[in-house]
């Protein structure tokens, strides 16, 4: 069975351009200067291929390479930097590792989370949510003091991972009607996002500004949320 | 076995950085991870927390002696308050000091230190790497989660929903297991691993739900291979002076879910 030396090689992503899941394996592929072919999934009609690669949770991103399917972004990201080992995502030190996994995982578990009840609530429920992510951005507030990235000079995996910060929570504020993420509070994490903005990897992987708003305003307007 | 008190004053002429002293004309460098690994361990934890085993489980089998500083049900200390602000939770690491938290970044973060120490807690591969990391989350997220649930669950309907979703669980594990075990009797293979130590660590907390619950939760029938692995984990040197006993265990668990709603 001869197999084309480009197959064994091959990389695809299933993902969906609107998806800070997505979008952060295609920073990582990126910044490694990995090829890809990107598949852009439905996720409302889930194909029957993500079905197959991914059947345990049916969810996008996935990552298939060599034939071999890896879902779970955060998986992918580590997957992702143990096999192409230029322009490295984690550091080398094991506690500055352990750091980097640790606020990776906070902004998924809880951050997120946090967010998005500010999103789909409204009154007292909101408020406390709204405070919620603020107290757990503070963390990642001073994580920032003196460093232009999470990862220091460049993009790391935290950066990366906080893409959901810079361009899903704080790019979205007008339209959820709140300032969750206001600069007189956070101005260590408004100037990284300055600093993300002005990327050549972070401005070609990120959904571009107008059609995104347009996506969320859409889906708010569809599960009946209060847009402003 | 690693004592948890501070390490012994004998010389250990068999240690690889003595031996090499004698038998070389001149006084051998310290490898980078000789240096890394130097400075007191410390684990902040508690005997009956699933989470804390895990990291007891991962020096043990690095062979790192360690300080186990035992919180006392009900209360947290000033210093766990200190080394873990954002969530205040067992266990944590302190290593020279430094504070590592949650349970399977310390399992990794052992690996990495002391990693010319014992067997790789992690396989080699990136892809069978990848394949620990996926079932080590999905055990936390899921597969831990429905076996709460079943704890909590009242009522025959909705314990058998419960019950349901567990089980489907195992049989992806059963099948995680051969995946990644080809053959061997760990997850990782020959040496128990960090995919090993995150599903072995709630085996003590299964066998008292069972108990409790007058079911069985891990069938030999249905899941043959995990039967055989938890068997092989529960028996291991590394693992047995760090797994609850069922019977002292069941116990604290009639204590903690007896406490009167706040």
């Amino acid at each position: 069975m001869a197999e084309r030396s480009e197959d064994s090689e091959e990389v695809k992503l299933l993902g969906m351009w609107a998806s800070p899941f997505s979008r952060r394996i295609e920073i990582a592929l990126t910044l490694k200067g990995v090829p890809y072919e990107f598949s852009e999934q439905d996720i409302t009609n889930k194909s029957d291929l993500l079905l197959r690669l991914n059947p345990v949770y049916k969810m996008i991103p996935v990552l298939v390479h060599n034939g071999k399917p890896i879902s779970e972004s955060l998986v992918i990201l580590e997957y992702i930097d143990d096999t192409w080992r230029n322009n490295p995502i984690l550091p080398q030190d094991p506690s500055e590792r352990a750091m980097a996994r640790f606020w990776a995982k906070l902004i998924d578990q809880q951050i997120c989370v946090a967010a998005m009840k500010v999103a789909g609530t409204i009154g007292e429920e909101r408020d406390a949510a709204v405070e919620e992510t603020r107290n757990l951005l503070m963390f990642l507030e001073k994580e920032l003091v003196g460093k232009d990235f999470f990862g220091g000079q460049s993009l790391g995996l935290v950066d990366i991972v906080a893409t959901l910060v810079a361009f899903w929570l704080i790019r979205t504020e007008d339209l959820l009607g709140v300032k969750v993420v206001p600069v007189e509070k956070f101005p260590e994490i408004h100037r990284w996002v300055k600093n993300l903005s002005g990327n050549d990897v972070i401005k070609k992987c990120i959904p571009p500004e107008d059609e995104h708003l347009e996506y969320i305003r859409a889906r708010m307007d569809k599960l009946n949320i209060k847009s402003a | 076995m690693p004592h948890r008190s501070n390490i012994g004053k004998r010389i250990n002429v068999s240690h690889p950085i003595l031996l090499s002293f004698l038998t070389h004309s001149h006084a051998p460098k310290l490898s980078v991870s000789d240096k890394m690994a130097s400075g007191e361990v410390k684990l902040i934890g508690a005997w009956a927390s699933p989470f804390v085993m895990r990291p007891r489980v991962a020096l043990n089998l690095k062979s790192v002696p360690y300080e186990f500083l035992q919180e006392t049900f009900g209360s947290k200390s000033e210093l766990l308050l200190k080394s873990n602000p954002v969530h205040k939770k067992i266990p944590v690491l302190l290593h020279a000091d430094k504070p590592v938290c949650e349970s399977n970044i310390i399992v990794e973060y052992i690996d990495e230190t002391w990693s010319s120490s014992g067997p790789s807690l992690l396989p080699s591969l990136p892809y069978d790497r990848a394949m620990a990391r996926f079932w080590a989350a999905y055990i936390d997220e899921k597969w831990f989660v429905a076996l709460r649930n079943f704890l909590k669950a009242e009522g025959e309907e909705e314990k058998k929903a419960v019950i349901a979703e567990f089980e489907e669980g195992n049989a992806l594990l059963e099948k995680a297991f051969i995946d990644c075990s080809k053959g061997k009797p760990f997850f990782n293979g020959d040496h128990i691993g960090y995919l090993d130590i995150s599903l072995g660590s709630f085996l003590a907390w299964l066998r008292v739900t069972e108990l409790a619950a007058s079911y069985k939760l891990l069938d030999e029938a249905k899941t043959p291979s995990l039967c055989k692995w938890a068997d092989h984990f529960c028996n291991d040197p590394a693992v047995k002076p760090v797994m609850p006993e069922t019977a002292k265990l069941a116990e604290f668990a009639k204590k903690i879910f007896a406490k009167p709603q706040a």
